[in-house]
């Protein structure tokens, strides 16, 4: 056992590190893709040169990261073949299905105007390479699409049933798949999330270009475009995590409260806003949680059900089987022992559909068929030792959560700065403490995206599948070292790959200055 | 010399009927014609080659296709690993 946890947590370790470098590129190319699409459109409406100029110098931009990040998502899928085989197998054609679709339809729309965004200034018109460049920037969204739903249906896995005679779930509801309400605000909060890491992208860049002193008017003229950009993206990503706050309140309880540290939970719920984690506290154990915190009454009952006298569950409550109704009376639901007993109950039938489908019974086969069918809600539960293993870290999922929102919050006020500013005569970005804070901006805005993912994926723990199959049980048979072996290959790789690429931006951002002055 | 190169390609490219010629072309004078590309271009192949030729032949097998023949002995594998953990 101790072996099959050194190759998950290697296994894991290794998914993070490449899904993490995938994510620096991913959310530039579509925050960057929107704002080229916008100074084109403005480009192609005034026919100002000054337009085409700053156009061009983004779309370089653009290129470079594009180029970048490809190929680097595909790693993530050898992984799954190799690392988490038993995973691969057992999700069947619900995760083929759209990343199927994705490589087929987005890859090439992306592939095919990409190709006339850059290569076709001066041998299409300039509607039919404005049109390209606006659907290279939906291209790009429609691929992050569906890759979303594929990861949104690991948190919430639904229209499919599972067949024990293939081993596989079978999708038979292709649009609860598509349409599920965790795969929505999961594809458009990461997409404007996206438009915000491209905005505070060209703002750093631009705040650079005023620093040196050059190309003034480009720079203010590509922050006036960034800043609304950045504005609109925000908001609308503040309200798709809103969306999505409800939505793991409803389908994944556990994450929510691990995200805010919660084991014992109320009737009109306080959010913690800051606070430092209690280190030696385990569930039920009668502990104060944090060290330190500061509350917002009533804020995690708003966010959580929009309604500030709603009951929140805690870890000990779900852990329990406890939850109460608005009026404070407690209603039972399965307790986490309920859970793992109902979880090895489905074992045993599918144990028994083995052995009928190994003699040839063809009435046991559906007996334990129907039997499994009654009890799979909870199939990965029966790999648990313990309930108190179905609670995902605490610290990093509390942490990340907290380091989102904050970040968050910044970047509101950020970006309200600069479009108030952009609006006032833009004096702020002669000066040099603001230049630097444009500057600096640019990491907290990767730190806040990635803190996102990492709520997210580490808030799933223990579960690959949440509640179907959890990592112990994707996990490949194959030994640690190679996985460490491979491991310490992807950070040399990548971190030999990232300094060569991040050279040759920052040498066309420096170049590009000296080359088109205005 | 690039000018030689140039009216070369352009001579083997004429060579392609009319439209699937003009996309050929639409690509070839593309690429020629890059400014920031030849870094780039080169940073491109070798991450390629990495990820395709040394990582996926030499250390990402897709396991259940290696070990076993056909789908009904990969379930088999599958439901043997999930029933024993």
């Amino acid at each position: 056992m101790d072996d099959l946890m050194t190759v998950v947590d290697w296994s894991r370790w290794q998914f993070a590190l490449t899904a993490m470098y995938h994510w620096l590129f991913v959310p530039l190319t579509l925050g960057l893709s929107v704002i080229v699409g916008i100074m084109e459109t403005i480009y192609y409406r005034t026919r100002n040169e000054k337009w085409l100029r700053t156009t061009k110098f983004w779309m370089t931009l653009f290129g470079i990261n594009f180029a970048m990040g490809v190929a680097t998502g595909i790693i993530l899928e050898f992984e799954f073949g190799t690392n988490w085989s038993n995973y691969s197998w057992f999700v069947g054609d619900i995760f083929g299905a759209p990343l199927a679709i994705e490589g087929l339809l987005a890859f090439f729309m992306e592939a095919t105007f990409i190709a006339v965004m850059f290569f076709g200034w001066k041998k299409v018109s300039p509607g039919f390479h404005l049109a390209s460049t606006w659907l290279t920037a939906l291209g790009a969204s429609i691929s992050a699409l569906w890759i979303l739903i594929a990861n949104a249906w690991m948190q919430y896995p639904v229209g499919m049933e599972f067949d024990p005679g293939q081993m596989r779930n079978i999708m038979d509801d292709f649009w609860a798949v598509v349409l599920s309400p965790v795969a929505i605000n999961k594809f458009f909060h990461a997409v404007f999330d996206g438009w915000v890491v491209g905005a505070v992208f060209v703002c750093g860049v631009s705040a650079w270009y005023m620093m040196k002193k050059r190309r003034r008017e480009f720079a203010l003229d590509s922050i006036r475009i960034a800043g609304w950009v950045g504005l609109v993206g925000i908001l609308l990503t503040l309200w798709t995590g809103d969306g999505s706050a409800v939505q793991v309140a409803k389908v994944q309880p556990m994450k929510l409260a691990a995200m805010e540290g919660l084991y014992q939970g109320k009737v009109g719920q306080e959010i913690v806003g800051v606070g430092i984690l209690n280190p030696s506290k385990k569930p039920n154990d009668g502990q104060d949680p944090f060290l330190f915190e500061i509350s917002i009454p009533y804020g995690l009952s708003i966010l959580a059900n929009h309604d500030p006298q709603s009951f929140v569950p805690g870890i000990d409550d779900l852990l329990n089987g406890i939850e109460l109704t608005p009026e404070g009376d407690t209603i039972r639901t399965d307790s986490y022992s309920e859970r793992i007993a109902i979880g090895k109950r489905a074992h045993e039938s599918l144990r028994a559909f083995d052995t009928a489908m190994t003699n040839g019974d063809r009435a046991a086969m559906e007996a334990a068929r129907a039997k499994l069918k009654e009890d799979y809600r909870y199939f990965g539960y029966g790999y648990l030792d313990s309930p108190e293993e179905a609670v995902p870290p605490v610290g990093m999922t509390f942490y990340s959560f907290h380091i989102m929102v904050i970040a968050g919050g910044y970047l509101l006020l950020f970006f309200v700065i600069v479009v108030f500013t952009s609006h006032k005569g833009n004096r702020i970005w002669e000066k040099g403490w603001w230049q630097w804070i444009a500057m600096l901006t640019i990491p907290v805005v990767w730190i806040c995206s990635e803190a996102g993912w990492v709520t997210a994926e580490v808030g799933r723990q223990p579960w690959i599948i949440e509640g179907l199959m959890p990592d112990k049980a994707a996990i490949s048979a194959i030994s640690a070292s190679t996985v460490q072996l491979t491991f310490w290959m992807f950070a040399a790789v990548f971190t030999a790959l990232l300094i060569a690429e991040i050279t040759i931006m920052i040498n066309q951002i420096r170049n590009g200055s000296d080359r088109d002055e205005y | 010399m690039a000018h030689k190169n140039t009216l070369h390609t352009d001579r083997r490219l004429s060579r392609f009927p009319a439209w699937p010629g003009k996309v050929v072309r639409f690509y070839a004078d593309g690429f020629r014609n890059m400014t920031v590309g030849k870094k780039l271009w080169l940073l491109i192949i070798i991450k390629l080659f990495i990820i395709f030729f040394i990582f996926k032949l030499f250390f990402f097998p897709d396991i259940l296709k290696r070990d076993y023949d056909n789908d009904t002995e990969r379930a088999e594998a599958v439901r043997s690993s999930l029933l024993n953990r």
